[in-house]
């Protein structure tokens, strides 16, 4: 394991916006086929880091090395040339287009002659929806559906499949379980194993611990944009994790509360009512 | 558009997966029907299509790019200000100076893409609400018509006499009755539809529309795209302002004005979302055509024409109305089978 090069690699990785230091000292790895998973509360820099590895922001200070080559991205186009492909809570699909139509938005496939030229509708629903069954989402058989018929789950798939047929060999998932039930949210972490299975890099961003340790190889818990702890799996347990995330200083009654939520909730949050569970 | 796959044939489908386009047709029929009621003879004959069909190819012309910008998710307010730039242009290169009408069309022309240059730079570069801009270039090209017009030919209408062969591809009255205008109108359809259903780029307006963010990380080039759109729709309203110079001879300074709602509520009746990234060149038609035939029927149907624009404002809340419930049938299909 130690001797393989990283797919993708952060060395001491600063981000300052002017006076304001959003991170410090950055220094990530992550394998083909290995999920990493980043925590962190709200405000921790976790979308900061995000934007830096897409190609959003470029570091102030230190190094992205892919493959163990350093990389400079000026913008987000760079960063998915060389197959970081970034997944946004929601999918980042398009509501009111068609299954085939957003997976290939931007990527047509075409046939005949400039300047006419025709969107190929039947060979795009048919690669669209193979590519989601292919990730276990059998429910998804005609891709002539408008995405926004689609379950928060199944959109998250839809994403992430698209995501692995362009090319993607490192995905960032950002929250993908945040807005979703425990069905749908099991629903993506399967997609994810998937995805790990595939060989991809994966770094799954999320503050569901629940969630990072079911398909987590590798942790990292964020805290005020930097890195407090960095662990593999197996090393700490659900409470110390949540005790990291919290702010590092075990508060024995923030504690009990999270306890008290995760009791009652199942590890979850609030269940959101999506259109096709209906 | 509505072809039908393999698996689910053509039946109820259909009209599923396009329910704008068919509450837009049962309109259509409802309000022609309810006109030739009440017009009579007259109204259903040649007189009768001859009126509602001119104003339809001319406010039909600038809804399709309208429509294409508002599925992208911006709104084109200066068009109402490039017509009568863009006949003003014609008629003082062709009229005032004497030069070939050719020129005088390009001249024209070329307006219309410079204001739709302008336009589409300003919205794609900035924050601000295309809305606001395409006020504030309605303003600026307004100013400039009637200051330059005023300036160079002493008054705020210019003649002009077009060469016979403009005059036939611009402004003939086919039969003495039917504008040629409706024959571009057919052209314009075909290539709009073109476009938005049918060639690559259609996708890329609907991404644009439906989630800008995700369109520009998805790769699409979502500048160039709303540049295009505005210069196409700088160019169908100069197209339509040039049209009107050849047909009539003189051009106006004030003119055009009523283009700016009318296309835009052509384009709603016709199922086109307000919020962008969904519609249809086939809604857009017949909302075009529905407008229109309100819009003149009433002349015909003996009514005070000023009930008119109450008939046109409850067409537009109903059209809203059941495009939103029509949506939502769309959106629910497929999803109940497994």
């Amino acid at each position: 394991m130690s001797n393989q090069t990283p797919v993708i690699e952060l060395r001491n990785v600063d981000k300052s916006f002017g006076p304001i230091d959003v991170l410090h000292e950055i220094s990530l790895k992550v394998n083909a086929g290995e999920v990493l998973c980043l925590l962190g509360d709200n405000g921790a820099g976790k979308s900061t880091l995000i934007k830096t590895l897409a190609g959003v922001h470029s570091p102030t200070r230190g190094q992205i090395l892919l493959d163990g080559k350093p990389m400079r991205f000026s913008r987000p186009k760079d960063a998915q040339e060389k197959g970081i492909a970034t997944v946004h809570q929601f999918g980042g699909t398009f509501p009111l287009m068609t299954i085939g139509r957003s997976f290939f938005a931007g990527v047509e496939p075409t046939k005949g002659i400039w300047p006419f030229k025709v969107f190929d509708r039947s060979k795009a629903n048919q690669i669209a929806v193979k590519a989601v069954q292919d990730f276990g989402i059998t429910r998804i058989d005609d891709g002539d559906r408008l995405v926004g018929g689609l379950s928060g789950g199944e959109r998250q798939s839809l994403a992430i499949a698209r995501a692995v047929h362009f090319g993607a060999r490192v995905l960032i998932l950002d929250e993908p379980t945040a807005a979703l039930g425990v069905k749908q949210a099991a629903h993506v972490l399967r997609i994810v194993n998937e995805a790990k299975r595939r060989g991809l890099a994966v770094i799954f961003i999320t503050h569901q611990v629940m969630h990072a340790m079911a398909v987590g190889d590798h942790f990292a818990v964020l805290i005020r944009g930097a890195i407090a702890a960095d662990f593999r799996k197996g090393e700490k347990s659900r409470e110390e994790i949540t005790d990291l995330m919290a702010g590092g200083e075990t508060m024995s009654d923030l504690e009990a509360q999270i306890e008290g939520y995760m009791e009652t909730h199942d590890g979850h949050p609030p269940q959101v009512a999506s259109q096709s569970d209906a | 558009m509505s072809r039908p796959t393999a698996r689910h044939g053509v039946g109820l489908s259909v009209f599923q997966r396009r329910p704008e386009v068919t509450g837009g047709l049962i309109g259509l029929v409802v309000v022609y029907a309810f006109f030739a009621y009440l017009g009579g003879s007259v109204f259903m004959q040649a007189p009768g299509w001859s009126s509602f069909l001119s104003v339809a190819a001319e406010v039909g012309i600038i809804a399709l790019p309208v429509g294409l910008l508002m599925i992208a998710g911006e709104l084109d307010i200066s068009v109402g200000a490039i017509l009568p730039a863009a006949s003003l242009t014609t008629a003082v290169i062709s009229g005032h100076y004497d030069l070939p009408t050719y020129m005088g069309i390009a001249g024209g022309l070329a307006v219309g893409v410079i204001v739709g240059y302008v336009n589409g730079l300003l919205v794609s570069r900035t924050k601000i609400p295309s809305l606001i801009i395409t006020v504030g270039t309605m303003f600026g090209t307004m100013g400039l018509t009637l200051g330059l017009t005023i300036m160079i030919a002493g008054s705020t209408g210019v003649f002009m006499t077009p060469d016979p062969i403009s005059k036939a591809l611009l402004g003939q009255f086919i039969g003495g009755m039917f504008r040629v205008t409706m024959v571009w109108w057919v052209l314009f359809i075909v290539v709009v539809f073109y476009i938005l259903h049918i060639s690559p780029w259609g996708n890329w307006i609907f991404a644009v529309g439906g989630d800008p963010e995700s369109a520009r990380n998805a790769g699409i080039p979502t500048r160039r795209v709303t540049v295009g759109l505005y210069m196409l729709s700088g160019f169908a309203a100069a197209f339509v302002g040039v049209s009107q110079v050849i047909t009539f001879q003189s051009a106006q300074v004030a003119a055009g004005q009523s283009f700016i709602f009318n296309s835009i509520m052509c384009v709603v009746i016709g199922g086109v979302l307000l919020t962008g990234g969904a519609g249809s060149v086939i809604g857009i038609v017949i909302g075009t055509l529905t407008f229109s035939i309100v819009n003149q029927g009433i002349f015909f149907s003996g009514l005070d024409p000023n009930y008119g624009s109450i008939i046109i404002g409850v067409l537009l809340l109903a059209a809203v109305l059941s495009n939103d419930t029509f949506r939502n049938i769309a959106l629910r299909y497929g999803s109940k089978k497994s």
